[in-house]
Formats: structure tokens, sequence, C-alpha cells
């Protein structure tokens, strides 16, 4: 019998090329653990104007395409912007931006996150700079995701960013309850949600509306991924995955429709080959849902 | 000793002692917290798990690191089609506790679970197909299950405890993406009735594969066999021009170069059918209602691999060969 218990500790975590720092996350980690979540510790936070979070029920939607999207169309508007991926078990935003293989540099301030640009106007976190081997599984049960995420949000010096997005894995669990019982102090300015069309999707998204509600987080709006899909060959337009039932949902939950994103090759593929995702071209629902976050902003005191 | 983690200070009691987290050796251990809290020793239930599923012939798990690429439209595939000779008895168990979509898929929402004399019974599609649920638990559509890790163990323990699933050739289980709560626990209450092995899903391009590599790895570790690679949403064919085109590109390989490179089988690939998408949200069998399209000859022929693999291991390896009791 091979045990299990034991298990949970190989971690994965690097251990070699960043010694110091890496020892003291992971003593950190699970010392915290043990801590009743409050806002002390997380005044680095403070600095960051807005926090808005990519939400789904649902696996595969899109929630990160989305988080990376919306990150860029900020960017493009002159913001300065923070990207924290808060999937443990399946970081995809340093993949998308090409950032695979760097690492976390501290500084007195705290973790540095890695930028994307020279002109550090997009900084993303993520537990794929903590790993070795970008293979190897990161096996935590709750606690221990928790810890990490307390110290991704207290530790993370993320200078005067602007907007401070955070992705999310699928689910109502440990990840997200931490993220929001963190937040709760800094009042974020709330949860985009990201469906695709597909009953099976917009149920778990439904329940995601009532996670919101519980933990009292504003919901900005509903976006629907992958809405149709154009044939190059003959110009049919197919609905692979059907259509509307994003829209049907925030009508009946009523919170905002944010618009539909088709089925583009390139997000699908862009992201795919070995290029980072600043080389896409814009996704205009997405630029739309920036404009209206710049401009409630613009309409508070 | 087995159970000293790497990072271990000197001395350490063992992660299965009485004293973990709790000798002086673990005084600033980075792992002391998680050591005292842990529960020591085999868990007892996992015996009463194995004679529980002593009536259970194969059990296989379906997983991917990745949302979203069909876990669940497969399961409940592969269930309506090793149910579709009616001599063989099939269960599936949802553990995606946050997000359970076999409900919908299995055209089953709105049930409820009822308990009996000998436990949960599972709610059955057709009489030798069963089926088991956090969604049969809830009070609607938009009740959220809002746990923490230990509470959804919890529920998985009784899942696979107190459901009372008669006698079973196959149980089916159903998981989210990842590699941690409801993996684990999977993995280690069935450690006495033992699992067959995992089917492992993901789409063919980077994004995807890089998560599957992953839970790839974790089988590993937890030295659960793989079964095979099954690539969903491999290339799409117009429904109007009949032409394929691909959605989701393959630039690394896909699943196919995947296996090859962790040396497991490939099972096949199954296309992007937008009919697929409408059975499932209509809880219909994409099998029954679209008998001939290459999609359904993709899913009968990944069908019959996994049927062949199960019957070339022995039935019920623990009680039929006393390897159970050799180990112990
Ligand atoms: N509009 C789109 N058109 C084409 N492909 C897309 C689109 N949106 C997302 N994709 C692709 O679909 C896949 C899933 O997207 P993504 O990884 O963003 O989902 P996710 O919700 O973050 O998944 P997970 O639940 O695993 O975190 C990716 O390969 C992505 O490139
Ligand atoms: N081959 C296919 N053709 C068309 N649609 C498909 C296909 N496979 C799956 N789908 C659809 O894609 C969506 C995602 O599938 P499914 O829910 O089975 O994924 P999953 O891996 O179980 O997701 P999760 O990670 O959220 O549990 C569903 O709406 C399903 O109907
Ligand atoms: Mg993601
Ligand atoms: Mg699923
Ligand atoms: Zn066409």
């Amino acid at each position: 019998m091979f045990i299990l218990t034991s298990l949970v500790f190989n971690d994965g975590v690097k251990k070699s090329s960043y010694s110091t720092c890496v020892n003291n996350i992971v003593s950190n980690i699970l010392q915290s653990s043990t801590l009743v979540p409050t806002p002390v510790g997380m005044e680095r936070l403070k600095s960051v104007q807005h926090v808005i979070v990519v939400l789904s029920g649902k696996g595969g939607v899109g929630k990160s395409t989305v988080a990376v999207q919306l990150a860029l169309a900020l960017r493009a508007k002159g913001k300065k912007v923070g990207l924290l991926d808060v999937d443990l078990c399946g970081p995809s935003i340093p993949k998308m931006f090409n950032l695979e293989g760097q690492s976390i540099h501290q500084c007195s301030e705290g973790w540095l996150p890695v930028y994307v640009d020279p002109e550090q106007k997009l900084g993303v976190m993520s537990i794929a700079f903590l790993l070795e081997n970008e293979e190897e599984a990161v096996i935590w049960r709750g606690p221990k995701k928790t810890a990490m995420i307390r110290q991704f949000l207290s530790d993370v010096h993320w200078q005067d960013t602007e907007y401070l997005i955070i992705d999310t894995p699928p689910g109502t669990s440990d990840e997200h309850i931490s993220v929001m019982e963190n937040l709760r102090a800094f009042n974020p300015d709330g949860a985009i949600l990201v469906t695709t069309p597909q009953a099976v999707a917009v149920g778990d998204v439904r329940r995601e509306l009532t996670f919101c509600r519980k933990t009292g987080i504003p919901v900005i709006g509903i976006i629907e991924n992958m809405s149709g899909y154009m044939c190059p060959h003959c110009s049919e337009c197919t609905n692979i995955f059907s259509s509307g039932g994003g829209e049907a949902l925030a009508k009946e939950a009523g919170v905002q429709f944010l618009g539909c994103v088709p089925v583009t090759k390139e997000l699908a593929a862009g992201v795919s080959a070995g290029q980072s995702a600043t080389q896409l071209p814009s996704v205009p629902a997405i630029e739309k849902v920036a404009d209206r976050l710049i401009a409630l902003d613009k309409d508070l005191p | 000793m087995a159970d000293v983690p790497q990072d271990a200070p000197e001395h350490c009691p063992g992660t299965e002692s009485d004293s973990a987290g709790k000798s002086s050796a673990c005084q600033g251990c980075p792992n002391q917290t998680l050591c005292s809290t842990a529960p020591k020793g085999p868990d007892p239930v996992i015996l009463e798990i194995q004679q529980k599923l002593a009536s259970v012939k194969h059990k296989i798990m379906v997983v991917s690191g990745k949302g979203g690429v069909g876990k669940s439209t497969f399961t409940a595939h592969l269930a309506h089609g090793l149910a579709s000779s009616d001599t063989v008895q099939v269960g599936v168990l949802d553990v995606d506790i946050c997000g359970p979509s076999i409900p919908t898929i299995m055209g089953l929402e709105g049930e409820q679970v009822h308990q009996s004399s000998s436990g949960w019974s599972p709610i059955y599609v057709t009489d030798n197909l069963a089926v088991m649920s956090v969604g049969f638990l809830l009070k609607g559509p938009e009740d959220a299950v809002i746990w923490r890790g230990p509470r959804k163990n919890g529920l998985i323990k009784q899942f696979l405890r107190d459901v009372d699933w008669g006698e079973l050739d196959f149980l089916l289980i159903d998981t989210p993406p990842g590699t941690s709560d409801e993996h684990l626990s999977v993995v280690q209450y069935l450690n006495g009735a033992g699992i067959d092995g995992a089917i492992v899903l993901t789409t063919p391009q980077e994004v995807s594969l890089l998560d599957v590599r992953k839970e790839i790895n974790f089988c590993q570790r937890v030295e659960l066999p793989v079964i095979g690679v099954v690539e969903n949403m491999s290339m799409f064919v117009c429904p109007k021009c009949k032409k394929d085109s691909i959605i989701f590109p393959a630039t690394t390989g896909g699943g196919e170069k995947m296996a090859a490179d962790f040396n497991i089988p490939f099972l096949g690939r199954l296309p992007l059918d937008p009919r697929i998408g409408k059975c499932c949200d209509e809880g219909k069998s994409f099998l029954e209602e679209v008998p001939d399209s290459p999609a359904t000859d993709a899913f009968k022929s990944i069908i019959e691999k996994i049927r062949d693999y199960c019957s070339k291991r022995p039935v019920n390896k623990d009680t039929e060969t006393g390897e159970a009791a050799a180990q112990s």
C-alpha cells in the first residue's frame, strides 16, 4: 500500500534554484494556514485600486482566456494591470503569455510579479513560476491551497497596479472561498462570470451566482464565450455549443449581460503555438467590458 | 520508514504516527500543522468500502487536469455504451461536488436520492444503469455547494460506503478537473477495493495538454494505472458542407503524441459534433439518438477498447486472488 499522507508533502515546489525564498514560502504557507483570515498582512493589496475576479462554475469555458484578454484590453487603454492565477492544480496564464520557465524574484517589498512587457504594465503571478518541472502535479488538499492563495494575496508587491484580475479554477470551493474571505475588506469591484451557451455550463454558472450572492461579491456581469463557429469552407455559422444560454441566464438572474465572444481560430490556436497572447487580435466584446469597467470607475465619487 | 516526507526534519516520527506533528522534532517543521491534523493510519473506512464494493467487478475513474474537455460527456456515454447490453450492470458515480453535470447529461435533473435500509438508493436511468451525484441531494438548480475540501471528502466517503449499488459490472467515476481533494480521496478510499484504472480525457491544444500531463503525473504518483488517453473535440465537420475544419489545433502533437511520450495507450479521437452537446443538454444518449455518425463509431471503438482492457484484468482482484489478505 502506498502512503497517501506523505504524498501531499512532495509538492513539486522548486527547492533548489530559489532555495531560501521557497523554503520560506513553504513554511509560511503552512504556518499561516492556522490563522483566522483577517486583512492583517494584506497591506500590499491596499495599493491596488480595483480587483476583479473571473469566475465560472464550469471548467474550460474560457475563464483564463477572458482574464488574459481583459488584462490586455485594460493595458491597451493605458492601465497598469496585474493578473493573479489562483488555479493551483491547472495554471494556464503563464502558458498563455509564453512565460513558462520564468521564476519569481523577491525584493524587500515582497514577491515581484513576472512582467509580460518591458514597460511593466502587465504583471503575472502564478504557481507555475514556483514549480521545478512543468509536468509535475500539484497534489494539494484544501488547507495547503488556501495557504498558498493567502500568500499570493499578502506577499505579492503589485506596486501601483490599477486593475488586479484574478483567474480562478472552476467550482465553489477552497480557492474561491479563500479569495473572497481575504478580499472582502478591500471591496472588490466584483466578479465577471464566464459561461458557454450549453445547459450544462449555464447550470454550473447559475450555482456560481448563488456563490457570489452568499459571499457578498457584486456581479459585474456574465460573458457568453464560444457562441458560434464559422465554417472556413462555406461561412456557415454553427452553434457548436448551442447559443443564447448566457443571455437568458443573465436576464433570469437580473444581472448585466456583457456580450458574446464567438469561437475564433486565433483564440483557440494563438495561445497554443508557443506565442504570447499579446500578439492576438483584440476581442471586441471584451474591449467593451474593459470600457465599461473604466466608465464604472469614473461614475464613482 | 516509507511515510517520512523528503523535506522532513531529523527524527521525524512519520506522518502516519500518533505523534505526527506533535513530537519535539516537529517543532518548526513546515509540515507540522498538516501532520497534527491529518488522520492517522489506514482509515478503517477503506476496509468497509472494500467490503461494500466487493459486488462491483470493475472500477474506472475518468479524469483530466483540464476543465471542460468532456469528462462528464465521456463518462455518460461510456455508461450508455456499456449498458447497451441488458446483462451488463453499470453504475456512474459523480464526485464533482461543486459542479455536478451528470444529472443533466443523463436526463435526471430534479431527481432526489432515497434512503433505504441498505443505504442510499441510486437513481436509475434504465434497469441496468444507476447514477449517484450530489446533484440529487440539492434543493434546486441554483443551490451551490460552497464546501471546502474536508466536507467534500466526507461526502465522497459516504458515496463510496453508503450507496446501495447491488451487483455491478462497471462503476464509472466522473471527477472534476485537477489533482486535489476529490482525486486523492477517491484513490485513498478505494485503496482496498482497487481501481482498474483511469481514462484520461484531453482536447488537442497545448493549453489542455499542459494540465493533462500533470494529471498523468498524478496517476503515476498514486500508482493508479492509466487505461489510456482519449482526445475529444479533435475536428469539426460542418453540418452544411460536410468538410472538416480544426478548431482546437494540436500544435504540439495532441493527445496521441502525449500518450506516446508517457508510453501509455491512446484510445482514440472524438470529433466535435454539435449534436453531442445537444444530446447532453437534453439528457439523451447520443449513441442512441444518432446511431450512425463518425462520432458514434469513434465512441464505440473506444468503449470496445476499455471493455477489452477490463476483461483482461482479474475480476475484483482483491477478493478473488486474496491479494488484500496478503497485503495486510
Ligand atoms: N472564444 C474562443 N474561441 C476559440 N477558442 C477558445 C475561445 N475561448 C477559449 N478558447 C480555448 O478553449 C480552451 C479553454 O479555455 P480556457 O483555458 O481559457 O478555459 P478555462 O475556463 O480557464 O478552463 P479551466 O476550467 O481548465 O481553467 C483553451 O484552449 C482556449 O484557447
Ligand atoms: N465531442 C463533442 N462535441 C460537441 N460538444 C461536446 C463534445 N464533448 C463535450 N461537449 C460539450 O462540451 C461541454 C463540456 O463537456 P463536459 O461537461 O463533459 O466536460 P467536463 O470535462 O466534464 O467539464 P468539467 O471540467 O466542468 O467537469 C459540454 O457542454 C458538452 O456537451
Ligand atoms: Mg483556466
Ligand atoms: Mg464534468
Ligand atoms: Zn461548411
